[in-house]
């Protein structure tokens, strides 16, 4: 069985579990996915199904691609990921994979790319406190200090310091999966996923 | 945002009576102890309704032995039986947090008239 599928975020919204329990849900349009190459160990290396997912424009596609999509019927995909799979002779090029693969009660890893921030400070970046604002407080969001003087003389790698926040890949692991609607090909997982709604993810079953 | 309208929309119940800020209800609560099933009223003010689709509250106050008791229910919760307005009052404000300041007489509200 394939180890993940691709889709989409759709947004949070919160339903009640058959024991009037209210959840916190994360809405996930997961799949349909198309199988676009088939890897095995013969010829790869490694066991692996890459899939696409999502509609994209056939003109925006360059030629390489256009090729290699041609195999599969086609269809121009706006994003196209490998998956792990334990018989990839079940798969074939071609082949729709639904939101079928997964079952209420399942836990699911989920990646996705968080909401950029863009350049931040270490207060929204790293979460520290923040300076007197009055009584001539000149540290009002600065790092502080970074280190010490004479020795080491530099600052230590891995200091947090302002940068780049957001749009980066991150997973949560773990969640648990509400409620699969495969007519409408949704799943809904219990808490929040990582990226702005619309947002491409993958959804994969665990390692462990 | 389509999809989770009519996510929200199945969860959502009709049967439940209208009612506003200030009203005094009863909240008939399912309550589940091991096998059996029992149901617990609750009678109070509601001092807040909160919106949000399938995911909207309100809050129920009333003063038990002299303490303040609120409790916040979703409103669209499997676990309601059912909801009796018991008297609709007067306010003028969508919150009514200023009750939790006053106690006695002065926290009564008036009975709309109509």
């Amino acid at each position: 069985m394939i180890k993940g599928l691709l889709g989409k975020k759709v947004g949070m919204t919160g339903i009640f579990s058959p024991d009037g329990e209210h959840l916190p849900v994360t809405v996930l349009e997961v799949g349909p996915c198309v199988v676009t190459q088939v890897k095995t160990k013969a010829t790869d290396g490694y066991d692996a199904i890459q899939v696409g997912f999502g509609a994209k424009k056939s003109s925006r596609v360059n030629k390489p691609v256009a090729g290699h999509l041609a195999k599969s019927g086609g269809r121009a995909f706006s994003l196209l990921r490998e998956f792990p799979v334990d018989d990839p002779e079940q798969y074939e090029v071609g082949q729709t994979i639904t939101a079928e693969l997964f079952s209420i009660g399942e836990k699911v890893d989920v990646s996705g790319t968080t909401k950029g921030r863009g350049f931040s400070g270490t207060i929204k970046r790293h979460g520290f406190a923040r300076g007197p604002m009055s009584h001539g407080g000149m540290n009002k969001r600065r790092p502080g200090s970074i280190g010490c003087s004479a020795w080491p003389s530099k600052v230590i790698k891995g200091k947090k310091l302002p940068g780049q926040y957001g749009n980066a890949r991150k997973t949560v692991r773990n969640l648990v999966v509400v409620d699969v609607r495969p007519e409408e090909n949704l799943v809904l997982v219990k808490g929040a996923v990582p990226g702005a709604r619309s947002g491409y993810v993958e959804v994969r079953k665990p390692k462990f | 945002m389509e999809t989770i309208r009519a996510l929200e929309q199945e969860q959502m119940r009709v049967d439940l009576p209208p009612f506003d800020v200030g009203d005094t209800v009863t909240v008939h609560v399912k309550i589940k102890e091991g096998e059996k099933e029992r149901i617990q009223a609750f009678k109070g003010v509601v001092i807040s309704r909160k919106k949000g689709g399938a995911t909207a509250t309100f809050t129920v106050r009333k003063v038990s032995y002299g303490v303040g008791v609120e409790r916040v229910f979703h409103t669209h919760s499997p676990s309601i039986d059912k909801i009796e307005v018991n008297a609709k009052g007067r306010v003028r404000r969508s919150k009514l947090y200023y009750l939790r300041n006053l106690r006695g007489k002065a926290a009564r509200i008036k009975e709309k008239r109509f």
